[in-house]
């Protein structure tokens, strides 16, 4: 039982992951029609806002004074800027470095989504989804090639905020034995997190204005247009809040795997076939897909189950999306016609 | 409308004979731009055997599969598996290689044909992640995991096990009927290698093939099916055998180059089933140019070239290149350009693939037609007759 509830809560927050990633290349999909491959990068991206957040916060400078080492020699005593500005609360904020990028990753994923798709996305709009993924796979390529470039090969570690570091004893808080059950919080943080983005997009697309022409759009963009609503504008919008949902996952997710330049294409194959499983432009599959396949995963992972089916934990994600998309190849949640074949 | 025709024979021969005697000179006229070591020609044709291989179904199916490589690696491990059964034999192995990765793509490609476009895509990379992640975690009797599959002195070796077995057993080399490919003659700075040779005959064939299927009835279907799928259904052509059996012809290539591959180094090891390789097939392909015969081939050569050159490249190199620019300038311009070289050649083949797909999406082939059109000026010519029968009309 102890163990079950264990791997649940690894499964909300793999898929926590993978559902934030697939929505936004769902929406992308069901906006534009634009199977994108560099969205990975997009994800890779935003976890290097986390680090550089880290590295603006953590800048420092000589305070003047002196001190010897254990072995004699004398080094020049920094202090971070920030704690020169602002004290204790500066320090505070180097600890928070990871939950404070969010004010760094958001607008720089708007800006590099809203350059990608003015720059490169919209002169494919009418071309083959071959050309598209090709293009959108150098891109990813190209992305991560640069952030090589600048930040080196290594990951780089980011720690998580003290507070939020450590276990917490999920036994407790059910009434039952503490510290059986116990779980890194930070991850748990995670699930929440990516839970409340997922609800502020669909509060967003429900409830607004803007929302509701946008999903009007992704029904019938003709009608739209003839309304006298300037939709591309609106879905150029979309595509760079899905690069900001991307980045977003990224940079929170970076305490937990340490970001280096290939981190994206690792999760980028994974929620290809989230995206694919939940159904192509199906906001509602791509998220209980996500969830639906972390949590399968991390099962998998059990090792009874391993015992009875080895190697079932490295091949259950492609195992189910080959099934569904011969099953049911709109996936899970598609509309009826959309990509069927 | 586009009509589907063949080239005459006697062109297919000109060009089949300059490729012939390109492919067998290559040590010569390699060696002039600095690519001639044995190593470097090898991979020149395996990787032009595996990106023809890939053409024949991408480039005259349009099916896009992103899983290739699971055959290249899965011919590895035949090959490997066949030297140590069997014997150092390069000839056994390689049929091994392209049966076992025949049945292979056979089934992998009867359950993907069944959906088109993107979602193929997806169910050849689901493929291929898969034998992958099995090679490196449950197969590991089979593949030897992270390590590699190699060859050992004491594998049976049926074959040549006991000749070979007080020569030198720790290490044995791959060997035709006795002749260690492995070997190279060196004549007047000029490097002949074996198992070079030996790899270029096997290219030489498989092009011939490509060319035949190119050619054939068959070739023609498969353009067609490019072309419109809906339409060749209409009229009551059921294309799925085709384009099955175009996806186990280039299954099968794949896992002959694999084991080409083993030839200089028995050994096999999972990475190469990895999806980002199954990716650079696919960067040779565009690269080159789809769809064309020789395309591919320029393809995979410029791709391993380029890597073999830049990758190698330094500050120091760089400043000699540039020597010719004025010294206060020439420090920016090397560390700009340091970028794209040594460990940042990825970034150079990433947008140099970029700007192909969107400016020039036939290729290396399609931009020297181009430029043999304006050059000869028959584009001018083809625009004043359409002009002139637009006239008439």
């Amino acid at each position: 039982m102890d163990a079950i509830i264990l791997q649940i809560l690894n499964g909300l927050e793999k898929g926590g992951a993978y559902a934030l990633i697939a929505l936004g290349l769902t929406l992308i999909f069901g906006t534009l029609g634009v199977v994108n491959f560099a969205h990975g990068a997009l994800f890779m991206l935003g976890a290097f806002c986390a680090v550089v957040m880290r590295a603006l916060l953590t800048m420092e400078v000589a305070t003047g004074e002196v001190e010897s080492t254990a072995w004699g020699t004398e080094i020049a005593v920094t202090t971070p800027y920030v704690t020169n500005l602002f004290g204790d609360f500066g320090n505070t904020m180097i600890d928070w470095a990871v939950p404070l990028s969010i004010l760094l990753t958001v607008p720089v994923m708007l800006f590099v989504g809203w350059a990608m798709e003015r720059g490169l996305i919209r002169h494919f709009y009418k071309r083959p989804h071959a050309e598209q993924i090709l293009v959108t796979f150098g891109l990813a390529i190209v992305l991560a090639e640069l952030v090589k470039a600048v930040f080196g090969a290594n990951p780089i570690p980011v720690p998580e905020p003290a507070a939020l570091g450590g276990m917490m004893d999920f036994g407790a808080l059910f009434g039952s034995e503490p510290d059986k059950i116990t779980y890194p919080m930070w991850r748990f943080v995670y699930f929440l997190f990516s839970a409340t983005i997922i609800i502020i997009v669909f509060m967003f697309l429900k409830f607004t204005t803007f929302g509701m022409v946008v999903r009007a759009g992704m029904e019938d963009r003709e009608t739209v247009g003839l309304l006298g609503i300037d939709i591309g504008k609106k879905f150029t919008f979309m595509f760079a809040v899905s690069a900001a949902i991307a980045g977003l996952a990224g940079a929170m997710y970076t305490p937990i795997i340490s970001p280096n330049y290939n981190i994206g294409m690792e999760f980028l194959v994974l929620s290809f076939v989230v995206v694919v499983v939940g159904g192509m432009g199906s906001l509602g599959g791509a998220v209980a897909a996500g969830f639906m396949l972390g949590l399968l995963q991390s099962f998998a992972a059990m090792n009874e189950v391993k015992e009875i089916l080895p190697g079932i934990d490295q091949i259950i994600i492609y195992l189910v999306a080959i099934i569904v998309l011969l099953v049911r190849p709109r996936g899970l949640m598609g509309r009826k016609g959309v990509m069927e074949t | 409308m586009k009509i589907l025709t063949n080239p005459s024979a006697g062109v297919d021969t000109t060009m089949m004979l300059v490729f012939v005697v390109a492919v067998l000179t290559m040590p010569f006229w390699l060696t002039l731009i600095g690519a001639g070591y044995p190593d470097l020609m090898q991979k020149f044709v395996i990787f032009g055997l595996f990106a023809t291989g890939f053409n024949i179904l991408f480039g005259l199916t349009g099916y896009l599969s992103f899983g290739h490589a699971a055959f290249l690696g899965i011919g590895s491990y035949t090959a490997v598996w066949s030297f140590k059964l069997l014997g150092m034999n390069p000839i056994p192995a390689a049929i091994f290689a392209v049966a076992v990765s025949g049945v292979f793509a056979l089934v992998i490609g009867f359950i993907s044909l069944r959906r088109s476009g993107i979602y193929f895509s997806i169910l050849t990379l689901a493929f291929a992640q898969m034998c992958y992640a099995l090679a490196y975690s449950v197969l590991t009797p089979i593949t030897n995991g992270e390590t590699g599959l190699r060859v050992i002195g004491d594998d049976p070796r049926i074959l040549d096990g006991i000749i070979t077995s007080g020569v030198n057993p720790s290490t044995p080399t791959v060997n035709l009927f006795g002749l260690d490919l492995t070997q190279t003659w060196v004549w007047n700075g000029y490097y002949f290698n074996a198992g070079f040779y030996f790899c270029a005959i096997i290219l030489i064939i498989g092009s011939y093939i490509a060319m035949r299927i190119f050619r054939s009835p068959f070739g023609l279907m498969l353009k067609a099916v490019k072309t419109n799928q809906n339409r060749l259904n209409y009229t009551g052509v059921n294309t799925k055998p085709y384009t099955l059996a175009a996806f186990v012809i280039s299954g099968m290539y794949a896992g002959l180059a694999g084991a080409l591959l083993c030839i200089t180094d028995p050994l096999a090891g999972a990475e190469r089933m990895q999806w980002t390789a199954s990716g650079e097939v696919v960067l040779m392909v565009i690269l080159g140019g789809m769809g064309t015969l020789m395309g591919p081939m320029l393809g995979a050569g410029i791709i391993k070239f380029a890597e073999q050159k830049f990758s190698t490249w330094g500050k120091t190199e760089l400043h000699e290149f540039f020597a010719f620019i004025p010294d206060g300038i020439r420090d920016t311009v090397v560390s700009v350009a340091s970028l794209f070289v040594g460990s940042g050649w990825h970034l150079t083949l990433g947008l140099v693939f970029m700007l192909i797909v969107i400016y020039l999406p036939g290729g290396i082939v399609e931009g020297g037609r181009r430029i043999l059109m304006w050059a000869s000026g028959s584009n001018r010519r083809n625009r004043k007759l359409q002009a002139a029968a637009q006239a008439a009309e």
